[in-house]
């Protein structure tokens, strides 16, 4: 077990790793998306309050779940950093941060476009959409972090550390339907109960938010080996590997 | 199918300026990464070969 720990933090076994692992996500988000997107728009049928302006909810609820599990990934990857000092772990908390940020703003965006058929507005101060809002910032504020410490070893710690902190807010968005019961609904999907939607409904969008998690997954693989390079460049498998 | 028409879809019920919005800029993002994180990949290689040739010039 340790021993594989300790293959894993080096980063010429990572690059390896991740070089094997990657095709299975990129097919599978190949696959997923495009099906995915044409169920969702196409075949499924309207909704019978808010007609096909639901067809929102195929990109906002992936968005809107990515938005949070990115964020928790860079945390755990950020407490692994500085409990055992795996650089590796740092590296993949860095190259995650621009798609969770991204995939944030896609909820806020995609939400405020339905806001304007269904609740009349696109922005209102609504808990799930203030906290989603500030996990924006906090997004940007940790890249930009980093940006400022120019790639050093205390900037990395100084990074984890905000990442350890903000991620606070991961529990404020996901119970904020339910403690501040304002004009956002709640949860679409849950473990235990069975979605409150038929099947021609949930099942794309299942498809969706499985998508969007493999090309997820498929993106930090690929450019946790370009951020591998940058940084190891000086060694001698990275030179083997231009050569 | 829950259109008769391509002209129908692309209404998409009277709330095209709503639904094609939000899709577009998931496919822009989804896209745009795949594309950056090519582009990143490609140019750090050539950086570290032109490096490799510069090093085997001076020594």
């Amino acid at each position: 077990m340790w021993t594989f720990w300790h293959k894993l933090g080096s980063p010429k076994w990572s690059y390896a790793i991740c070089g094997r692992l990657q095709p299975i996500f990129w097919i599978a988000a190949l696959l997923l998306l495009p099906i995915g997107s044409f169920w969702s728009l196409a075949i499924s049928p309207p909704d019978y309050q808010m007609g096909d302006s639901y067809r929102i909810i195929y990109v906002h609820v992936p968005a809107a779940i990515l938005a949070q599990s990115v964020f928790v990934a860079m945390a755990l990857a950020s407490a692994v950093f500085l409990i055992w000092k795996i650089k590796v772990a740092d590296m993949a908390a860095s190259v995650m941060a621009p798609f969770g940020a991204a995939m944030t703003l896609l909820g806020l965006f995609s939400g405020s476009l339905w806001g304007v058929p269904t609740w009349g507005t696109w922005w209102t101060w609504d808990a799930r959409l203030t906290s989603m809002l500030i996990q924006l910032f906090l997004y940007i504020g940790v890249i930009a972090l980093r940006g400022a410490f120019g790639g050093s070893d205390q900037g990395a710690k100084a990074v984890a550390v905000l990442t350890l902190v903000g991620v606070v807010n991961i529990p404020i968005i996901k119970y904020s339907v339910v403690w501040w019961n304002t004009l956002h609904q709640p949860a679409t999907f849950n473990l235990t109960e069975r979605p409150a939607m038929p099947a021609s409904m949930w099942m794309p969008l299942l498809l969706m938010v499985l998508g969007f998690y493999c090309f997820f997954i498929a993106l930090t693989l690929f450019r946790l080996r370009n951020e591998l390079i940058r940084r190891e460049s000086r060694a001698r498998w990275v030179q083997e590997l231009a050569g | 199918m829950a259109f008769d028409s391509l002209a129908a879809f692309l209404t998409m019920g009277g709330y095209a300026k709503y639904v094609w919005p939000a899709w577009g800029l998931a496919v822009l993002i989804i896209a745009g990464f795949t594309l950056w994180a090519r582009f990143e990949r490609r140019q750090l290689l050539q950086r570290l070969k032109r490096r490799q040739r510069r090093e085997t010039r001076t020594s």
